[in-house]
């Protein structure tokens, strides 16, 4: 039986078309949600991936889980009434909140805090940042699948909050800032236990060294992956530690002329080439040892005097705007504070937090990674939710 | 500056006297030379305070801005991009209130040449601004640009508008998903205007001022309850800060 030249040719093109549905049918892929609920989210960030096989196609972020709207909640409430909001955005380093707006405020008031306050500041805002990335040092681990570092995290970020509740009265929230000054000066003994407290979290660094750092399965998840090119970060704003993992070194605590104590201390900025999530990791953990470095000299050079400037009983804050940023444990925090000179609160606040511009990078980042990497990649950003949503 | 110093009033004339203030840093007088030459009729006005500099550009240079800053002056860090409405937001705990029923848009205070805008300058009651920071060399500006006076109808065609810096910073688009939808303003340009943080099923743009707070309105501000009348009490100052040691 002979096979014609028509019957060949509409073989050919049954099997192309065969090919082509495969075709569709294999890029059909599959769309995973996860979150909010999932097991591996952070915090409530709801991802949604596409994924083809293991492999990402494309992922949308969703956030807006916790969105309180608070930068409209600042224009109904007045000065003093913000910090109370503002403690609550990112709630793992509170304090370093608060401090950012309070500066603004204080330079719309042309207000300067008594040294001995800057110092106190400082301190606790380098515990706050103590006290954050810390977590993060045991909980990237324990995302990857490491267990044991994050109980040592809990253990020893422990102190640092018990010391933060000591000296303000909370421990998540202190609320401890006020515009000319702080609330109170600290308590009595609380200079050599936090000396003591600081030598625990060095210790507790050392444990991550030998934990963490070199660990065959822990450098095999995170060498490599999530790679964040220099001038994509400044693109997207990225800023902190993510910014100083990918090599751009950049510390506004060195490199802003701030009232703040740091200009007095001597220490060092890391950055790291690499900008993987290794990196990442890295960086952090050399900024907690020098976090503790800081509060140590600062307690060595605490000056003394008054905690509080002069200020009127009734907070006015004159016409006009500023903007004041700090290096806030998760990146560049700012807050554009616009004020029309009434006696109520700012008339526009803009909040400019560091993970909201770090997380909208995900889009970016996680396309065409293996599904395990994008829990690494997740985790090595290292966003709060409510440092997202505000 | 002591606090007696800063008495309401006074704050108008001391920021037209700032208006002629030098830069805070050379290089920030730098930038804004630059960018003056390099937009001509686009540069409107600019600003500087003790720490910081303001440029505000006409509507249709605001991407030429962001352009002659990130590629000739090195402003390649996008710190954020905002919007502000000037309307006057009803005086909570005062005697004007947020009127359930009044029509949106027909307060008397409101029109064309009667906002009062922040430094310098603008004439629309939307604004839009961004700052953008030059992360070697450690300045960074603002940009400030007119963008309407809405309200934004549903055919999206009168609302207030901006272009979009999608094309110039990948990172602007979350920024400015943000911006219309707190503001409304729309973004010619951007690859898909959509809510971020809202559900999308979320009618009205909540930070502008007439868009009404229901705590607020159910429930006045308690916050000025009992400081009323401060100007000219010092004694009550004292008083209250008696922790806060004299210098």
């Amino acid at each position: 039986m002979t096979v014609t030249e028509y019957q060949k040719a509409a073989y050919v093109a049954g099997q192309a078309a065969d090919a082509r549905i495969n075709f569709e049918i294999e890029a059909e892929g599959m769309t995973l949600n996860m979150g909010p609920q999932h097991p591996a989210t952070h915090g409530t960030l709801r991802v949604v991936v596409r994924l083809d096989g293991e492999q990402v196609v494309w992922a949308d972020p969703i956030p807006g889980y916790m969105h309180r709207g608070y930068e409209k909640l600042c224009e109904v409430r007045d000065y003093a009434q913000v910090t109370t909001l503002i403690n609550r955005i990112d709630w793992l380093g509170s304090f370093c909140n608060e401090v950012p707006f309070i500066l603004a405020a204080e330079e719309l008031m042309g207000i300067e805090a008594p040294p001995r306050a800057q110092y106190i500041r400082t301190v606790l805002f380098e515990m706050g940042r103590i006290a954050n990335l810390t977590l993060f040092l045991g909980d990237m681990a324990a995302q990857i699948g490491a267990l044991t570092p994050v109980f040592y995290a809990f253990r020893d970020r422990e102190y640092v909050l018990n010391l933060i509740e000591a000296a303000t009265g909370g421990r998540f929230h202190p609320n401890f800032d006020r515009i000319g000054g702080l609330k109170d000066d600290l308590p009595k003994g609380w200079i050599d236990e936090t000396r003591l407290v600081m030598r625990r979290i060095r210790h507790f660094c050392d444990e991550i060294d030998d934990l963490i750092i070199g660990n065959r399965i822990f450098e095999d998840r995170c060498r490599g992956i999530g790679v964040i090119p220099r001038d994509i970060a400044l693109e997207y704003g990225i800023s902190g530690p993510n910014a100083r993992a990918s090599g751009i070194d950049w510390d506004l605590r060195r490199d802003e002329d701030s009232p703040l104590a740091w200009k007095h201390c001597d220490w060092k900025v890391w950055t790291h080439p690499d900008g993987d999530s290794f990196a990442r990791y890295w960086v952090r953990q050399q900024e907690v040892r020098e976090a503790t470095r800081i509060v140590e000299q600062l307690l060595d050079g605490l000056p003394a005097g008054p905690i509080r400037a002069k200020t009127p009983a009734r907070i006015r804050v004159p016409k006009g705007e500023t903007w004041i940023h700090t290096e806030n444990p998760l990146g560049e925090m700012g807050y554009y504070v616009i004020s029309d000179g009434s006696p109520g609160g700012p008339f526009r606040c803009k909040i400019r937090t560091p993970s909201f511009s770090n997380v909208s990078i995900v889009p970016w980042l996680l396309r065409g990674v293996f599904v395990p990497d994008v829990i690494t990649i997740l985790a090595s950003l290292y966003f709060i939710l409510g440092d997202i949503d505000r | 500056m002591s606090p007696e110093a800063e008495a309401p009033g006074s704050t108008a004339t001391e920021e037209a006297a700032t208006e002629e203030a030098a830069p805070p840093s050379p290089r920030h007088g730098e930038i804004v030379e630059a960018l003056r030459s390099a937009l001509g009729e686009g540069f409107l006005q600019h600003h500087y305070s003790a720490r910081e500099a303001w440029v505000r550009v006409a509507p249709d240079s605001w991407r030429q801005a962001a352009k002659v800053c990130r590629e000739q002056l090195g402003l390649s860090y996008l710190d954020f991009i905002s919007g502000i409405d000037w309307k006057q937001a009803p005086d909570l705990g005062a005697e004007k209130r947020w009127d359930p029923d009044a029509e949106p848009g027909v307060d008397p205070d409101d029109g064309p040449g009667r906002w009062v805008t922040g430094v310098a300058g603008g004439e629309t009651r939307f604004q839009v601004f961004a700052r953008l920071e030059d992360v070697d060399r450690h300045v960074g500006i603002t940009l400030k640009a007119d963008a309407g006076d809405g309200p934004s109808g549903p055919d999206r065609s009168s609302a207030p508008r901006a272009e979009s810096w999608v094309p110039l910073f990948r990172g602007a688009d979350w920024h400015e998903r943000e911006t219309w939808e707190m503001y409304g303003i729309e973004f010619d340009g951007h690859p898909g205007l959509r809510h971020l943080y809202l559900p999308g099923e979320f009618e009205g743009f909540p930070l502008r001022k007439d868009f009404p707070l229901l705590a607020r309105e159910v429930k006045p501000w308690p916050g000025l309850v009992n400081v009323e009348g401060l100007p000219g009490e010092e004694a009550e100052a004292e008083g209250e800060s008696a922790e806060g040691a004299e210098p």
